[in-house]
Formats: C-alpha cells, sequence, structure tokens
C-alpha cells in the first residue's frame, strides 16, 4: 500500500519535472549552448529557469521544513555536509565541461532520450557508463 | 523573444513545485544525477520511488515526441562529441555529488555553501566550453 503509494506519487512528480524542464527549453541542447556562450549572440532566457525553479523551492522549502516529517519517511533526508573539497569541485568543474560541451545534464538528457531523439541516446548511455565509472573508481 | 522567459520562468517553476512536492511526500532532494546514479549501485536499497520518478520523468519524454517534438531539439554536436559530453556529465555529477538540480536548484535554495561553490564553478566550466568549442559544430 505504502510502496504503490510512494511510487505513484514519484511517478506523479517525475513527470511533473519532466514536464517542467520541457516547457523551460532545457531540452535544447543549442539553447543551452547559446545561454552558455555569451560571445555568439547570448540567450540569457534560460537564467529564468534556475530563478523560478529556485525561486519557487526556496519558498515551498521552508513551509516543508516546519512539518516533523514528510509524508511517507519517518524523516528528511537532506545531504548535512558542510565541507569544500576536491572531489566536489573537481566533478563539478568536469560535469560543466560536458554541459558546456553536449548542451545537457541530467535531466533533460533522460527526457530528450526517452523522446527518441539519436543523440539524447547516446547521451544518456555514456552518461550512465560515466556514473558506473565514478562509483568504480571510488569504490575501491 | 518575450514568450521565450515566460516559458522559461513557467518550466521553471514548475520544476520547483516538483521538487518541493518530492521533498514533502519523500524528504528527498530532488537531485537527478543522485536518483539515477544510485540506481547503478548494488548498495542502494529504496529503489521503488527512484525507479518511478525516472519513469515519470521520461514518460514527459515520450508525450513530447508525440504532442509537442519540437520541445526537444537534437544535438549541436557531432555523435563522437555526444558520447565523451555524456561521459564526463555522468562522471562528473558522480564525483561532484550532484547537478544542475541537486546542487542548482534544491542547494542554493537551502543556501548550501556546497552547492554554491559547485554551480559557480559548472557554470564557469560550462561557459568557458561553450564559448571555447562554439555554438555549433
Amino acid at each position: 500500500m505504502t510502496r504503490t503509494t510512494s511510487a505513484l506519487l514519484a511517478g506523479v512528480v517525475g513527470a511533473l519535472f519532466g514536464a517542467g524542464l520541457l516547457i523551460s527549453g532545457m531540452t535544447q541542447p543549442a539553447k543551452v549552448v547559446g545561454f552558455l556562450d555569451p560571445t555568439h549572440g547570448w540567450d540569457p532566457s534560460l537564467a529564468f529557469v534556475m530563478a523560478g525553479a529556485a525561486g519557487v523551492y526556496a519558498i515551498l522549502f521552508r513551509a516543508i521544513r516546519k512539518r516533523g516529517r514528510p509524508w511517507l519517511d519517518v524523516k528528511f533526508h537532506l545531504p548535512a555536509r558542510r565541507d569544500l573539497d576536491m572531489p566536489l569541485i573537481l566533478g563539478a568543474g568536469i560535469f560543466g565541461v560536458g554541459w558546456g560541451l553536449g548542451g545537457l545534464c541530467p535531466g533533460p538528457a533522460i527526457v530528450a532520450a526517452a523522446s527518441g531523439t539519436i543523440s539524447g541516446i547516446a547521451f544518456v548511455v555514456a552518461m550512465l557508463a560515466g556514473m558506473y565509472a565514478q562509483h568504480r573508481t571510488t569504490r575501491a | 523573444m518575450q514568450s521565450t522567459w515566460i516559458l522559461a520562468l513557467a518550466g521553471g517553476a514548475l520544476i520547483g513545485v516538483a521538487s518541493a512536492f518530492l521533498l514533502l511526500t519523500h524528504g528527498r532532494i530532488a537531485g537527478i544525477s543522485g536518483i539515477v546514479g544510485s540506481l547503478l549501485q548494488s548498495n542502494t536499497r529504496d529503489r521503488g520511488w527512484r525507479i518511478a520518478f525516472v519513469v515519470g520523468m521520461a514518460s514527459a519524454g515520450v508525450v513530447a515526441s508525440i504532442v509537442a517534438p519540437s520541445a526537444v531539439g537534437t544535438s549541436v554536436r557531432t555523435l563522437p562529441l555526444v558520447i565523451v559530453a555524456g561521459l564526463l556529465v555522468g562522471y562528473g555529477t558522480r564525483l561532484g555529488s550532484g547537478c544542475t538540480s541537486g546542487h542548482g536548484v534544491c542547494g542554493m535554495s537551502r543556501l548550501a555553501v556546497r552547492s554554491l561553490i559547485a554551480v559557480i564553478t559548472f557554470m564557469a566550466t560550462g561557459a568557458l566550453t561553450a564559448t571555447l568549442v562554439g555554438g555549433a559544430a
């Protein structure tokens, strides 16, 4: 019962998230690259995606955190780390290079792959391989 | 041009609502690289909601391919470069503990220092790469 509810709600949330990505323009690699590259007729519109998402989330986050616990779990699972280390900065740096090159980050890539574009599917297969490689190299 | 940024803002707001809803229901941060990446790890226990979330997100792509195919653009790069980009995004997001959603949307809203540093870093390297490689190759 709870597991069904959990999966059902997560599925709805995922669909909403995907719809948001599609509406916002994040699933258009040319647009993303045009946003990240200010030297060739800069398209700043994608800054509004982050503004809208972070603005709404900031308000709702505070309201939700006042609750003792989420609906389907005994506690909130929030990252507790505060330290700045090399993996964080190196990883973010590497991610940025891939994002600027391919014009896709993980969420939009999955939506693009599901829509059936060859480049989206190739990107996601490579992304999963990259994730797997990272897991294998750090656990050793 | 005006409608572009209105759509960007509206789409962004929807992403914010969805992310907040995941916090309300599951108590989880809506970080896509974390949700997807942990499914590739054998020690992940709670797979159900993660799989459902990814399936839900993918279903948006399937629906878009039918009702609004122009919402998904093809790549601006050749296939080998797309594969290189995917590898870097996969490896980098897991090493850096997050991507545009987890560090960007959720982390910055919580004023998390690690996320702020991560966003500044990937925006900088992303801008540098996009500028050096150019808009179309």
